[in-house]
């Protein structure tokens, strides 16, 4: 298959996050292998001016065919509708213009990342540039190419969303392509894959037992669960960080910050300084998913009260200053 | 004969790029440097709470995004006076250095390199060589270096959790104390790196490599040496590449990797590994107050040049045809009234490393000078990490805590890969009230300031040959690039 990748308004770090899949020979070598081959894609490519222009005119009329397009960027439609705010180099058109023309041509189209599916981070504050996703702006349907938009394979934009993504998640979904094995129930509410979705980041994080007290994180760098002080929203984000690791052995929670749920349309305004955790009355307004606020509540006043004092003594520390206790008789 | 050509979109570079040549008799005779995408983040920032920009600053560019990460929290730093324990500022420099060898990696391999495996250059007796080795997203030595790249990254997965987009960085040090185990496993991570490069990348000890002093020992050690670097001189040296790229050899650096002083903890208690510092045929000392932002080339309003902390960012909105004398998104930098280069070379050149003083003494700041100076940085870092690992003492603190006040007016000044980068912030009512950063490529590629004076890419652009029918001229690929361009943090 025959990969089209076009950059809009992103910051490039998707495709930097790409680069770093663990792979035996590299993430290029692992995609050619599997028959994937990039037509063209700005970081990587040898083409270079007239000779990406003259590729990306073919595509666009028809003479030159592929399969899948990839976009990374959010869609400027600024200032006043124009695309002014990104011409493709060379071009003198908006970038929005090209994406819309090669999107009908495509067999698949593949958003790269949050703001390329949703908007993301610079449709925050006042949106001065008028960005939105591929088929979303923010949480509402629509954005560039509109709700009823599906690529020539019958499927809507397929969101790899993350900010960034992690290199797994694009490899996984442009295999499962390059096998015939990707449909449109493999997408979860959102358009996004469900191979990554189903998954909570609260699922495998280190600091689990933490959590189970609720011993908590006071202050940056403390070994303590995140969720109440710090703006952790592990129990409510849907990706799989914490059971494949970034970077071999990373994530953000281990790296000892918040997940600030950057698969998720509208994370770039959480309505609360990022890593401060919004309470009511002492409560996170921000519950794990799919748990009642009250069974909540009694969850965490008995687990509190139960803490060991190992546990409570570590939360507020970085780094252990209790071990936990070994058994002298064995295994029972 | 003469013409005008415009190369877009200008790829191997992080961004959006364009250039505009016009040409006579052949040769290059002015240049316009275009940065085509504004996203406005200066603007998003104003009223966010000012941790918030540590969330958003990252995403400027996924490419330099620590350095972004850096700047933020040295400016909110110098807002509360705070000063980071050791294990932190240790920390912070190895998260750092790990991206911008990382980047000069993937620049040398990735951006650059591939130039050299076109076809137009299919004379060349190095040629097969170059294609072998060099082409394009299939040249066998990605096979080695993306692996050992994600190799490297391995020790930001153990020090920020991730890259890019971290928030392990903190004005008061890093969110992650390294145990005593993760620290000699750090220290593994670093021995792989080393032998991937003393094997693939040198074909020598990084200590004999900078040892070098003379362009004569440079390339008397590179001959016949298998491996990448002298494969890129052998190149370098046919080609002529230290002939082409001079820009203003006026080099700018903020300083990089600041040196705990045991002499004492007041005012600038630290040095850096590499000095901060001007170099315009000969060391100048660095005045913050010297840089201005000048607009009369930028689809923005403003009047006058200002100084950061006093400055401002307002796009225009319509009535582009109006401004027949602007051509970018980009502001143009200026330190004095002087085009400055900032990046691995200036850093370098700064610093006082006597090979890039000798190639740049004989021939200017240079396409070869600038891709030696990179190589050579990653040479003289990693052992310096190795140090910086060894002095982790885990059990001790690696983040301080801190308040910030309502009130402030900072500056964060640190060396990304690519230079010199400076976040200037205010803070009012407890809210980022300006936020302003000039990024390295900012500096490099900078448009023409109100007197006209050219950036300086634009600079050293002008002379080099370009065919008739040459519509990609292979010199001007090179000296782009040479630069190693950021263009999403050019305008962010």
């Amino acid at each position: 298959m025959k990969i089209l990748w076009l950059p809009a308004a992103g910051c490039g770090g998707c495709t930097q996050s790409l680069l770093g899949a663990e792979s035996r020979a590299g993430v290029l070598a692992q995609l050619a292998d599997a028959g994937l081959h990039l037509l063209l894609h700005p970081g990587l490519s040898e083409a270079s001016g007239d000779e990406s222009l003259a590729l990306l005119r073919a595509a666009r009329d028809g003479s030159l065919s592929f399969d899948i397009l990839c976009v990374e960027g959010a869609l400027l439609r600024g200032p006043n509708g124009s695309g002014r705010f990104q011409l493709l180099s060379g071009s003198g058109r908006p970038v929005i213009d090209w994406v819309r023309d090669l999107a009908a041509r495509a067999r698949y189209v593949i958003a790269i990342g949050s703001c390329t599916a949703f908007g993301g981070i610079i449709s925050s504050g006042e949106n001065l540039t008028d960005a939105c996703g591929l088929q979303f702006d923010g949480d509402q349907e629509g954005g560039l190419l509109g709700p009823g938009f599906r690529a020539a394979a019958g499927l809507p934009v397929i969101n790899v969303a993350g900010c960034p993504v992690h290199p797994g998640w694009v490899v996984d979904t442009l295999l499962a392509l390059a096998l015939g094995a990707f449909g449109e129930s493999d997408l979860d509410t959102w358009q996004r894959p469900r191979s990554y979705t189903e998954q909570l980041v609260h699922h495998g994080c280190p600091r689990n037992e933490y959590y189970e007290f609720k011993a908590s994180a006071q202050k940056l760098s403390d070994l303590g669960c995140l969720m109440e002080n710090m703006g952790c929203k592990g129990t409510q984000a849907n990706a799989d960080c914490n059971l494949r690791p970034w970077n071999g052995v990373g994530s953000c929670v281990r790296g000892g910050f918040a997940c600030i749920s950057c698969t998720e349309p509208g994370f770039e305004e959480p309505g609360h300084p990022f890593m401060e955790t919004p309470k009511v009355a002492g409560i996170p307004t921000g519950l794990p998913i799919d748990m009642p606020k009250a069974w909540f509540v009694a969850l965490a006043a008995l687990s509190k009260s139960a803490t060991p004092r190992r546990v409570r003594e570590n939360s507020r520390s970085d780094h252990p200053l209790i071990l936990p206790g070994i058994r002298k008789s064995g295994p029972k | 004969m003469s013409r005008r050509l415009t190369i877009g979109p200008f790829n191997r570079v992080e961004g959006d790029l364009e250039v505009t040549l016009d040409i006579a008799d052949g040769r290059v005779v002015s240049a316009q440097v275009c940065s085509s995408l504004y996203r406005g983040f200066e603007q998003l920032l104003v009223g966010k709470h000012p941790f918030d920009a540590l969330v958003i600053v990252p995403r400027i560019c996924g490419i330099c995004s620590l350095s972004q990460s850096a700047a933020a929290a040295a400016a909110l730093a110098d807002a509360t006076g705070l000063q980071m324990p050791e294990n932190g500022r240790l920390a912070s420099q190895l998260i750092l250095a790990c991206e911008n060898l990382a980047d000069h990696l993937t620049h040398f391999y990735l951006f650059f390199m591939p130039d050299f495996a076109r076809p137009a250059y299919g004379g060349h007796a190095w040629h097969a060589q170059a294609e072998r080795r060099f082409k394009a997203e299939v040249g066998e030595a990605l096979r080695d270096v993306l692996p050992a790249r994600a190799d490297w990254l391995r020790l930001v997965g153990y020090l920020a959790g991730k890259w890019p987009h971290s928030l392990a960085l903190q004005p008061g040090g890093t969110t992650r104390a390294i145990t005593a185990t993760e620290k000699v496993r750090l220290l593994t991570v670093l021995r792989e790196f080393r032998a991937f490069l003393s094997g693939s990348v040198f074909g020598d000890a990084l200590e004999n490599v900078s040892a070098l002093r003379t362009a004569d020992e440079l390339f008397a050690w590179a001959q016949g040496r298998p491996a990448d670097f002298p494969r890129f001189l052998e190149i370098a040296g046919d080609l002529g590449l230290e002939r082409i790229g001079r820009a203003s050899d006026t080099f700018l650096s903020y300083g990089a990797y600041a040196q705990h002083d045991h002499a004492g903890q007041q005012g600038n208690g630290h040095r850096h590994l590499f000095a901060r510092g001007v170099w315009c045929s000969g060391p100048q000392a660095f005045d913050e107050a010297l840089i201005s932002e000048d607009v009369a080339h930028a689809w923005l309003f403003g009047e006058q040049p200002l100084h950061p902390r006093r400055g401002e960012t307002r796009p225009l909105l319509a009535g582009f045809a109006d401004q027949p004398d602007a051509y970018t998104w980009c502001k143009a930098p200026r330190y004095g009234a002087r085009v400055a280069e900032t990046g691995a070379l200036a850093r370098q050149m700064v610093a006082g490393q006597p090979l890039l003083r000798a190639l740049v003494a004989a021939n200017g700041g240079s396409v070869l000078a600038r891709v030696v100076a990179r190589l050579l940085e990653i040479a003289l870092v990693v052992p310096a990490m190795e140090g910086w690992v060894r002095a982790l003492t885990p059990g001790q603190p690696f983040c301080n805590q801190w308040q910030l006040p309502d009130q402030a007016s900072a500056v964060g000044l640190v060396e990304a890969a690519r230079g010199a980068l400076g976040h200037w912030l205010r803070v009012e009512r407890g809210k980022i009230a300006s936020y302003q950063i000039i990024a390295p490529t900012t500096w490099n590629f900078s448009p023409r300031d109100a007197t006209g004076a050219p950036g300086a890419l634009e600079q050293a652009l002008v002379g080099l040959p370009v065919g008739d029918g040459e519509s990609v001229p292979l010199a001007v690929q090179h000296v782009v690039r040479s630069f190693d361009p950021c263009m999403v943090c050019t305008v962010h």
